[in-house]
């Protein structure tokens, strides 16, 4: 287990060194100057100069690149060319939005799915399987950010439940900011939720299907126990994978679902920086995007040891 | 059970809540965040609609109208030869943070902005400032090397706000002015919070206590969020397509007005074909300005013929100096050579006005034989870098937002290419003309050599379309610098 553990901390160590290495490079070919965004079209070349180098954009790639990971490995995320404030700061207030935005969605998708993946594979073709099959097709070709424009529609505009977007802010109490972000968290969800619901069904069906099932039902285990004890801790293998895989999808639609529902989450945020050319505020959000994706498949894979014995020796 | 209906009832009874907002507090909706809240050190227009005249003043502001009036100086006189103005300042003036404003302000705000290291949008405004002096604290005279006949109104640009010293240096994310509100605080990403300055030189003027900007980029965000009340205001709407319907309903009042925005579809003219003034004629005759207007902004926008805003008092209407005549068009490109054709290319940004117009550009142009290839150019970062700087391009269209921007025709290496020293030794008349009458007949002789030699397509001025909720009044029409001037907006019930 201590080596499975220590050999998937090294990959994941030189995998986030690459991912840096590609950000800073991408980002440097990339058109744009800053500075001229800032300064737009009527801005003299000495202003413009005296800007780049306000910035620090005047310094040779290699000191750039150099300083930006020493400054992460400190604590120092930097800061932001366009809000003139600490980038940790930014950041640790959206993400008070877009972490609970997706832990939300990530709740809502794996509530839909895992019992209407199982309910639908114990039954095969029956009235549950059909309208699951239903359900999944629909959600996999609906994108999230025309579920969200619907949910405004039906449920803001014409209902009135709901604000047609904004976050009060965790401040403004528990039950407002939850209920600013329920829509667009199911909005997020709908359409992981099908494919979930489908990974679901047929790797339920798969275990049904395996001779220790059948064993076990030929030994007299009534059929629910056997569901329950043989076939879902079975399936749960392929369903945390992709779970884990879904993961960079919440952080990705978090992007237009927010700009959707104009939450200020880190979604957003990457989205304006990106516009702006705020290099310091792209570098950083994804880097933390990459991060929080390596570090999840990273602990899928030791969570996969876990749910499967047979994993632990095999290391 | 009874939990999860416990739940659902907690939902139901927040969602209900009714939103009776007191009648003294807004919401205005804008559809960009500022990127910071000093004006004196960044372009964005977004920075001045939140700030201009509500957090900062300037020695003179521009009203409603687009004319110069006085604020923080209560007087001025001009010398005869142009060279001295010496401004008579506001007594008992404050800002926000409770130090007394005078004229030694002045003179740290304007040095700060015509200062080498200074990263001023505008320097070019400071340029001719050869000295700042201040005989006493209510007194501030500014000598000028050349005469410089816009002076005035580019000090009521929100370039040339006064900051003080202290707080010069945070004012981009901790704002201090002497205006009629107070920065409250800043949800980056979503809302700028104001609150009423209660020290206010001229409190009698407010009447309201509370102002929050909210930033709401979606159009279709943005009109849910006025249909639900969560915004009182939004004085730039994105979705020109549902307009008409706020139009119609009788809780909102919609006003389609003028942004200082010329839409334009630049040509690089030192290039080929561009260079040839019949095609330049040919190209404009073969625009349908009105059709261009209905497709892409929903009929609303002013044709223009020149490159200059209708809420200036020194607009003329040029639209008939080369009106549409695709025969017309077809005959010049014949006789500039391109009778069997012409294959050209447009850098169109992303934005719907920009994008769409290019559409209907490249459909009417076919029409007299010339294929006009879209090439998606992301804006401001690529389009700046291909078309701005790198003059990478054939023909491209943009809105030139900036007032009073005639002058770009006249500067050298900028992305039209474009030499005329005609025109170019009119504009330098007109900055050192001080006579207002005088200048105002020189920019209408500009205007004309313009809308003849096209160098670039004038299409049309870009709407303001404003809509509010119509029991508030006080919100500006038009917008002849862009702002969202708060300071006497109130509450009719």
């Amino acid at each position: 287990m201590l080596r499975l553990v220590i050999s998937r901390l090294v990959s994941l160590v030189v995998t986030l060194i690459f991912v840096s290495l590609a950000i800073f490079l991408i980002l440097e070919v990339l058109p744009g100057d800053p500075a001229a965004i800032m300064l737009g079209t009527a801005a003299r070349e000495d202003t413009l100069a005296a800007l780049r180098q306000e910035l620090g954009l005047d310094r040779p790639a290699l000191v750039r690149y150099v300083a930006w990971i020493v400054g992460i490995l400190q604590g120092d995320l930097g800061t932001s060319i366009t809000y003139k404030m600490p980038v940790s700061t930014l950041v640790a207030e959206r993400m008070a939005v877009t972490l609970p935005l997706s832990l939300l969605a990530i709740l809502i998708s794996t509530a839909l799915a895992l019992p209407l993946g199982v309910a639908a594979a114990a039954r095969r073709d029956g009235a549950v399987d059909r309208g699951v099959l239903v359900f999944s097709q629909l959600g996999v070709a609906v994108p999230n950010f025309w579920i969200g424009l619907l949910f405004i529609l039906f449920f803001s505009t014409w209902l009135g439940w709901f604000p047609a977007g904004g976050f009060p802010g965790w401040d403004a109490g528990f039950w407002p900011a939850l209920q600013a972000l329920l829509l667009p968290a199911v909005a997020l969800a709908l359409p992981q939720a099908a494919v979930l619901t489908r990974v679901t069904r047929s790797a339920t069906l798969e275990v049904i299907g395996a001779d220790f099932v059948r064993t076990a039902r030929a030994k007299g285990v009534d059929k629910s126990a056997t569901l329950r004890r043989h076939v879902v801790p079975n399936a749960l293998i392929p369903v945390t994978t992709i779970l884990g895989l879904q993961l960079s999808f919440f952080f990705g639609g978090a992007i237009l679902v927010e700009n959707v529902f104009n939450l200020p989450g880190l979604g957003r945020l990457a989205y304006q920086a990106l516009n702006q050319r705020d290099l310091v505020v792209i570098k950083d959000i994804v880097l933390i995007f990459s991060g929080i994706v390596i570090v999840v498949n990273f602990l899928v894979d030791i969570g996969y040891a876990l749910l499967d014995p047979r994993l632990r020796s095999r290391a | 059970m009874s939990k999860r209906f416990l739940a659902a009832a907690l939902l139901l009874t927040v969602s209900f809540a009714p939103a009776y907002a007191a009648k003294t507090s807004l919401v205005v909706g804008m559809p960009i965040e500022p990127p910071g809240l000093d004006p004196t050190i960044a372009a964005p227009v977004a920075i001045r609609e939140v700030t201009w005249a509500n957090l900062y003043e300037g020695l003179v502001r521009i009203d409603r109208n687009g004319k110069v009036q006085p604020l923080l100086a209560k007087s001025w006189e001009v010398s005869p030869d142009g060279l001295t103005y010496t401004f008579k300042l506001q007594d008992g003036v404050k800002f926000h943070d409770g130090t007394t404003f005078d004229s030694a302000d002045v003179k740290f705000a304007f040095d700060r902005a015509r200062d080498p290291k200074s990263t001023n949008a505008q320097k070019q405004i400071f340029a001719p400032i050869e000295s700042i002096e201040t005989p006493d604290p209510q007194t501030v005279v500014i000598k000028l090397k050349h005469p410089s006949g816009n002076f005035l109104t580019y000090l009521g640009w929100g370039d040339a706000v006064i900051v003080a010293p202290e707080t010069a240096a945070t004012n981009a994310s901790n704002p201090v002015g002497t205006g009629p509100f107070t920065f409250k605080s800043w949800t980056r990403g979503d809302r700028v919070e104001l609150t009423k300055n209660p020290d206010y030189w001229q409190k009698d003027k407010v009447q309201l206590e509370n102002v929050t900007f909210r930033f709401i980029s979606d159009a279709q965000a943005q009109v849910a969020a006025l249909k639900a009340g969560d915004v009182d205001a939004f004085p730039n709407l994105g979705a020109p397509e549902l307009f008409a319907e706020f139009q119609k309903d009788p809780r909102f009042k919609a006003v389609a007005g003028n942004t200082e925005g010329e839409t334009v579809a630049g040509m690089n003219n030192a290039k080929k074909p561009f260079d040839d003034v019949r095609v330049r004629r040919a190209l404009m005759h073969a625009i349908d300005r009105k059709a261009l207007i209905e497709g892409a902004y929903s009929g609303f926008g002013q044709p223009i013929g020149s490159f200059f805003s209708p809420n200036h008092p020194a607009f003329v209407d040029t639209t008939d100096v080369i009106p549409y005549d695709p025969e017309k068009a077809k005959a010049l490109l014949k006789e500039a050579g391109y009778g069997d054709g012409l294959s050209i290319s447009i850098k169109a940004p992303q934005m719907a006005y920009a994008s769409r117009s290019a559409e209907l550009i490249s459909a009417m142009l076919s029409e007299v034989g010339v294929d006009l290839q879209i090439i998606p150019t992301e804006f401001p970062a690529k389009w700046i870098e291909e078309v701005f700087k790198n003059k990478n391009y054939d023909v491209t269209i943009v809105s030139h937002t900036e007032p009073l921007d005639i002058d770009i025709f006249a500067r050298d290496n900028y992305y039209f290419n474009y030499q005329n020293p005609k025109f170019k030794e009119l504009m330098a008349e007109i900055a050192r003309t001080t006579d207002e009458k005088e200048r105002h007949a020189k920019y209408a002789e500009a205007q004309k050599i313009l809308a003849e030699d096209v160098p670039a397509l004038f299409l049309f001025q870009l709407p303001k379309l404003g809509v509010w909720n119509a029991k508030l009044e006080g919100l500006w029409e038009n917008s002849p610098v862009p702002a969202n001037d708060i300071t006497e907006v109130r509450w009719t019930e």
